[in-house]
């Protein structure tokens, strides 16, 4: 970075910061976006071999520029804007549903100094923007003039709705455990080995998070928004071609999301399992004390393993009836939340920390 | 102009001629989105004068939750403009009038010695600002804060208990009796001897 700034030295210091800090967000952006490309083709590999079949495996070797081979195909397809529909809106929806989704990764800590923008309030800042999401839902349900798709947009976004109260309600336990709203400092609250993670402790609101994180990116099991036997499609019915590709990109960029933020949240980050373990002279071994270490590569083992339990759950679970899906949100997992929260209060106040 | 006061004019450029397309813009989900924006662009603001966590409370709590449910009232409506336009004449004094109340009553909060405005402290601490928040939340203000979170229960309540309508005639699935269903209450294994084949038939 000082080289880059190095030579851009004659520019105002100001717009040196400016053009540092975009640079920083395309090195973040563009692996996410790369990684969003490549999880629709995990996706279907997977729940290929799980369903024994071979998956696309055409298009490059074994099937590796399939994602390429989509994207150019939508690409070239013709957006048609229905009549009467509002134009503006219509196209502003996708990008509003997807903005959200990339712009959270600002705050994502990806080692102890890989983070953006290393902000006080950072738990705050992803809970605000992730409730941003839904808009994208409604705009588009709303601006397509269909009422298919308002009658999927305003099924999605109840389900959307109910399930961001469960999930900040696990939010709050985890910010009381770490007494942090800093996902650096939340990360480090759970440092020393795989027992000091967060999801031992609070495994209740672990397993609340991620339930409620499927439920929020409208993915399998509880993917009404879609459900090709009750309706049709939902809110996106209207749209083709980029634009609604738009509105798969915003999803998968949400998966990979709430895969990162549940590992931050709950395994603690960046920091290896064996922290805290193992011996200082096994992690000064020159590349098993690196691989067995920190870093940045144990971050993204954990959330592929999160990203794993998406398509996992897709490949296995029939689809929720809405009104289960709704007693799920309302019934079982906010009085969950409500009560471990209340539990882990009395367990503080009583001055018995089990994470620490 | 330093960086930080351009951002400044610009968010609260956006946040006037939204404010303003509110009460302009004809189609009240439009008026809704503008609404939004406005509380966007409030939101920018308070960020930029170091109120993160108010900011990002504002984004949450009236983008994220309150806006969302207004914009299905206001979608599900069958709103007839015309009419509602009919009469902005007469109502347009009184209007006027409410405007006037406000403007002063904000003239009198930022000037007035008495409300004791105060720019807004240096950084006071190396605390952060949720942080301080909520220390005094919870120290100096902690009756009128149980207070409050009094009132809102009451109000939910008295919302659910105003909407609430018992239908006995309809019919509706109960999941967790469906859950405990099994065979035996459904199925009913009857043994019968087996009949004679009637002859001729």
């Amino acid at each position: 970075m000082e080289t880059i700034a190095a030579l851009l030295d004659f520019l105002p210091q100001e717009l040196v910061t400016v053009v540092l800090i975009l640079i920083k967000i395309v090195a973040i952006l563009l692996p996410v976006l790369l990684a969003v490309a490549y999880l629709t083709l995990a996706e279907r590999k997977v729940i290929g071999y799980m369903q024994i079949r071979m998956g696309p495996n055409r298009v490059g070797p074994k099937g590796l520029l399939q994602p390429i081979a989509d994207a150019v195909k939508l690409m070239f397809k013709e957006i048609i804007i229905p009549a009467n529909a509002s134009k503006f809106l219509f196209v502003l929806a996708p990008a509003i549903s997807l903005a959200p989704a990339l712009a959270a990764w600002a705050v994502v800590p990806f080692s102890e100094t890989l983070v953006l923008s290393n902000i006080n309030a950072g738990l705050l800042y992803i809970l605000a923007l992730t409730s941003l999401g839904v808009y994208g839902v409604i705009i588009a349900g709303w601006a397509s003039n269909s009422k298919y798709a308002l009658l999927g947009a305003l099924r999605s976004a109840a389900q959307i709705v109910a399930y961001e109260i469960a999930m900040g309600f696990a939010l709050v336990g985890v910010l009381m455990a770490a007494g942090s709203l800093n996902l650096g400092e939340i990360i480090e609250a759970q440092r020393g080995g795989i027992h000091h993670w967060f999801f031992i402790p609070l495994i209740g609101l672990f397993l609340v998070y991620f339930i409620s994180g499927v439920a929020e990116t409208n993915r399998a099991p509880f993917d009404v928004a879609e459900g090709e036997s009750e309706i049709v499609a939902g809110f996106h019915v209207e749209y083709s071609g980029m634009a609604f590709a738009v509105f798969f990109l915003a999803e998968y960029a949400n998966m990979i999301l709430i895969g990162a933020l549940t590992t931050i949240l709950f395994l603690g980050g960046w920091l290896s399992p064996f922290d805290g373990i193992l011996p200082q002279s096994v992690l000064s071994i020159p590349v098993l004390g690196s691989l067995l270490g920190s870093g940045v590569h144990w971050f993204v083992f954990k959330t592929s393993f999160f990203l794993l339990l998406f398509l996992w759950f897709r490949a296995t679970f029939p689809r929720y009836r809405y009104d289960q899906i709704m007693r799920l949100g309302w019934k079982v997992l906010i009085p969950v939340t409500l009560v471990w929260i209340f539990g882990e209060g009395l367990a503080i106040a009583l001055g018995w920390k089990p994470w620490q | 102009m330093t960086f930080v006061q351009f951002l400044f004019y610009f968010f609260a450029a956006i946040q006037i001629l939204a404010a303003l397309r509110v009460i302009t813009v004809r189609n009240p989900v439009h008026a809704a989105l503008f609404l939004v924006l406005t509380f966007v662009s409030a939101a920018c603001l308070w960020i930029l004068m170091e109120a993160e966590f108010l900011g990002l409370l504002l984004v949450l709590v009236y983008v994220g939750a309150v806006m969302v449910l207004f914009l299905f009232v206001v979608m599900m409506l069958d709103v007839n403009i015309a009419e509602i336009r009919e009469g902005f004449a007469s109502y347009a004094p009184a209007a006027l009038v409410v405007a006037v109340i406000m403007v002063i009553e904000m003239g009198m909060v930022l000037t007035h010695r008495i409300f004791n405005v105060r720019p807004p402290l240096e950084k006071a601490s190396d605390v952060s600002n949720t942080e301080a928040i909520g220390r005094v939340m919870y120290t100096d203000y902690v009756y009128p804060f149980e207070i409050a979170a009094v009132v809102l229960l009451v109000a939910i309540i008295a919302a659910i208990a105003l909407t609430l309508r018992r239908r006995p005639e309809t019919k509706y699935q109960t999941p967790i009796e469906q859950i405990r269903v099994r065979r035996n209450d459904r199925v009913r294994l009857v043994k019968m001897k087996a009949e004679k084949k009637e002859s001729g038939s």
